[in-house]
C-alpha cells in the first residue's frame, strides 16, 4: 500500500538524518501531497490526510531535516504539526509516532526552541471531561516528543477541551478534525 | 440593564391528540434588544387551568411592560399549567366584584388572576394583583408592589413564584437567574465567548466576561451573588471567583494544567474542582477562607465534573476509570469511590437534587447524547430529553425542571424539561451559540 511505503520512506529518512539534514523526496509522494492540500482547504488541518484516524496518513513532504529553519519549511516533514484521535481515545496510532517523533528530535535537536501541545475534542459529551480528555491526548503526545531527549521544559500542555473546534459541522468529518492536538512552536 | 419598551405577543395555539398543547410564544422586541423565541415543544397532560386577565392600566402606561404577559408566559413555562389565551377569556374583570363566579366555573377555569398596574409618574409604578379559587368563590392570594422600570420585571415573575405557590404548594422558581456561555464565530474574524446572566425567560441579559478565550463551567454561589467560572483569558485555564454586584473578582485556581469544573459546596464556604497538577485529571476541594486544598480522587483515569450531596458530605463526580465516562461518587471523608451509573456506555455531568433524591448527567450512545434521571432509591433510569447533543443538566431551585445545553438546527440553545420528563421547551436566544446553562439559587 501507498501509504505504508511513504511512512516507511520517512522511517528510513529519519534515521538516516539522524546525522545530517538528509532531503529524501520522490515524484509519488509530492503527487500524493498535492492532492492532499486541495481536499483538506480551509480547514486548517496542515494537509493530513483524511483517513487518519483508521490508519492511513501522508505527510506533506519528504524532506527531513532537523535545522532550526526547518520548523518553517513548508516542505519538511516538520510542516505537519497537527496529531488526530479517536473519539474518546488519548491513544496515539502507529502513523503519527513516527511524525511526533521527528518533532522530539527537532526539539532535541534546538534546545531554543519550545512547542505548545494544544489539546481538543470534538463537541460530542460533556465539556469539563472533555477538557480532561483532551488533557490526556497533549499528555500522550508529550510522551513520545520527550522520549527523544528533549528537555521537558521545552513542551508545555494546555488543553482546551471542545471550546475551540477548527471545523464547524456536525458530522463526522468535522469531529474527526476537531479530535486533535495541535503542535504551536515558539522561540525560547 | 436592557430594559423592554414594547414587545408584540402572540400566541399560535394547536390542540394536538392526548389534550397536549404546543404553544409557539414569539416576543417581538426593539433592535436593541436580543430576539428570544421560547418555545414549548413538550405540553404536559393535566395541567392546571388558569385565566390571567390582562392587567388594567391606570395613568399613562405608555410603552411599559405587560405584567399579565409575562406572568402567563412564566406559568405556561413551568408546565403545570394551562393559561387561557388572551383572546378566548369569557370575560375581563377588573376587580373582585366584576367576577363573575359562575361564569369561569362553567368555562372550567380553576383560578382566575386579575391585577392592576398603576403608572404614577415615569419610572414610578404600583402594580397589584389578586388570585382568585373560582370554585370557593373567594380571593386566596392578594399582594401590591412598588416598581420601577428595572424591577418591573422582576416583580413580574415574583407575582407568577406567589401564584405558583398558593397553587402548587411548592415554591416558584421564576424569579430566579441564569448563568450561561455564548459564542459566535464569524469567518475571519477572532471567535467571542461571553459569560451571561439573565433571568430564566432570557431577559434581562447581562455580561459577566467577555472573552476572545474561552470561558466554561459557571458555577454559583448558594447566596447567589457570586459566578465562580474558568477562563483561558491568560492562555491557560484559571478560575476565578467574581461579585456580581460590584464585578470583583479573584483568582482562585491557577496550577499547571487542569483548573476546571469549580462548583460551590452547599454551604458556600468550599470550592470542588479539577486540577491535574500532578500530572492527571483529580478532584480537589478548596476552602476558600484558608485556600487549603485537599485532594479528594487519586487514579490514574480521568475524574472531574464534580458535584456536592445535598449535605456537602460526599462528591459525585465523573471518572473513565472503568474506560468509558461513568458516574462516581465518593465521601470527602474517604474511602474508595462507588460507581452510580451502570446503564450506557457513557454517562458524565451529574448534578443532585437538593433532597438528594435525583441525580440527573449526560447519557451517550453513539452519537447522541440525552440528559436522563436517576432515582437514587431505586437505581430506576429515565431519559428526559431526545438529544442529539444535549448536555449540561441543572436542577431549578425548587426542583421541578432542568435546564441544559440543546440544539436547534445546530445552533446551541437553552432547553428545559420538566423532572419528571412531561413538559419541554426551547429557550432560543439570538446571540450566537448558548450553553452550559446553570440555574440561579432562590433569592434571599
Amino acid at each position: 500500500m501507498k501509504l505504508t511505503k511513504i511512512v516507511s520512506a520517512l522511517m528510513l529518512a529519519g534515521l538516516l538524518s539522524a546525522c545530517a539534514p538528509d532531503n529524501v523526496k520522490d515524484a509519488d509522494t509530492a503527487a500524493d501531497n498535492d492532492q492532499q492540500s486541495q481536499s483538506t482547504d480551509g480547514a486548517q488541518t496542515g494537509g493530513i490526510d483524511g483517513a487518519g484516524t483508521e490508519g492511513g496518513m501522508a505527510l506533506s513532504g519528504a524532506t527531513v531535516s532537523y535545522e532550526k529553519s526547518a520548523i518553517n519549511d513548508a516542505n519538511n516533514v516538520l510542516a505537519e504539526k497537527v496529531i488526530y484521535f479517536d473519539f474518546d481515545s488519548d491513544q496515539i496510532s502507529a502513523d503519527y509516532q513516527e511524525l511526533i517523533a521527528h518533532h522530539g528530535k527537532y526539539l532535541a535537536a534546538n534546545s531554543d526552541m519550545s512547542v505548545r501541545l494544544e489539546g481538543h475534542a470534538d463537541e460530542r459529551g460533556s465539556r469539563e471531561y472533555n477538557v480532561a480528555l483532551a488533557h490526556r491526548r497533549a499528555q500522550s503526545v508529550r510522551r513520545l516528543v520527550l522520549f527523544q531527549g528533549v528537555n521537558a521544559e521545552q513542551v508545555s500542555i494546555i488543553s482546551y477541551g471542545e471550546e475551540k473546534p477548527v471545523a464547524l459541522g456536525h458530522d463526522d468529518e468535522s469531529w474527526r478534525l476537531n479530535r486533535r492536538v495541535e503542535l504551536v512552536y515558539e522561540a525560547r | 440593564m436592557k430594559k423592554v419598551l414594547s414587545k408584540c405577543f402572540m400566541l399560535l395555539l394547536s390542540v394536538k391528540k392526548f389534550l397536549s398543547l404546543i404553544f409557539l410564544v414569539f416576543f417581538l422586541l426593539p433592535a436593541a434588544q436580543a430576539a428570544l423565541r421560547v418555545e414549548i415543544t413538550k405540553g404536559a397532560d393535566g395541567a392546571i387551568p388558569i385565566a390571567v386577565v390582562p392587567f388594567e392600566l391606570l395613568g399613562n402606561a405608555g410603552n411599559t411592560l405587560n405584567v399579565s404577559d409575562i406572568v402567563t408566559v412564566d406559568l405556561q413555562r413551568s408546565g403545570k399549567f394551562s393559561p387561557i389565551e388572551k383572546n378566548k377569556l369569557i370575560a375581563t374583570p377588573k376587580d373582585l366584584e366584576e367576577v363573575n363566579y359562575k361564569l369561569w366555573r362553567i368555562a372550567g377555569v380553576d383560578h382566575l388572576v386579575i391585577g392592576k398596574l398603576n403608572v404614577i409618574k415615569p419610572n414610578q409604578y404600583e402594580v397589584s394583583f389578586r388570585l382568585i379559587d373560582v370554585f370557593k368563590g373567594v380571593q386566596v392570594l392578594g399582594f401590591q408592589f412598588a416598581a420601577n422600570d428595572n424591577s418591573l420585571r422582576g416583580i413580574s415573575h415574583h407575582i407568577s413564584d406567589l401564584i405558583y405557590e398558593k397553587i402548587t404548594g411548592q415554591k416558584g422558581a421564576f424569579d430566579t437567574k441564569i448563568a450561561y456561555v455564548t459564542t459566535e464565530r464569524k469567518q475571519g474574524v477572532q471567535p467571542s465567548y461571553k459569560l451571561q446572566v439573565a433571568d430564566t425567560d432570557g431577559y434581562n441579559s447581562q455580561t459577566v466576561l467577555n472573552s476572545t478565550q474561552p470561558v466554561m463551567s459557571p458555577s454559583w454561589s448558594p447566596d447567589g451573588s457570586k459566578l465562580a467560572y474558568v477562563s483561558f483569558e491568560k492562555r491557560k485555564a484559571e478560575i476565578y471567583i467574581q461579585n456580581l454586584y460590584s464585578q470583583q473578582r479573584e483568582k482562585v485556581s491557577a496550577f499547571k494544567g487542569i483548573n476546571g469544573a469549580p462548583v460551590w459546596s452547599p454551604d458556600g464556604k468550599k470550592l470542588a474542582l479539577t486540577l491535574s497538577k500532578k500530572g492527571n485529571a483529580d478532584i480537589y476541594v478548596l476552602t476558600l477562607a484558608t485556600k487549603k486544598l485537599q485532594q479528594i480522587t487519586r487514579h490514574w483515569g480521568i475524574d472531574t465534573e464534580p458535584s456536592w450531596t445535598p449535605d456537602g458530605s460526599e462528591i459525585v463526580f465523573t471518572s473513565s476509570r472503568t474506560g468509558k465516562p461513568q458516574i462516581y461518587r465518593v465521601a470527602l471523608r474517604g474511602g474508595s469511590p462507588k460507581r452510580v451509573t451502570f446503564e450506557g456506555r457513557y454517562n458524565a455531568s451529574p448534578e443532585i437534587s437538593s433532597d438528594g433524591r435525583t441525580l440527573i448527567f449526560v447519557q451517550g450512545e453513539g452519537n447522541i447524547f440525552k440528559i436522563a434521571s436517576m432515582d437514587l432509591q431505586t437505581g430506576f433510569v429515565q431519559t428526559l430529553t431526545d438529544g442529539p447533543l444535549d448536555e449540561s443538566p441543572s436542577f431549578s431551585p425548587n426542583g421541578s425542571m432542568i435546564i441544559y445545553a440543546s440544539t436547534d438546527k445546530f445552533k446551541g440553545v437553552l432547553a428545559a424539561v420538566s423532572t419528571d420528563g412531561r413538559f419541554k421547551q426551547k429557550l432560543v436566544l439570538s446571540e450566537g451559540d448558548v450553553r452550559e446553562p446553570t440555574w440561579g439559587p432562590f433569592r434571599k
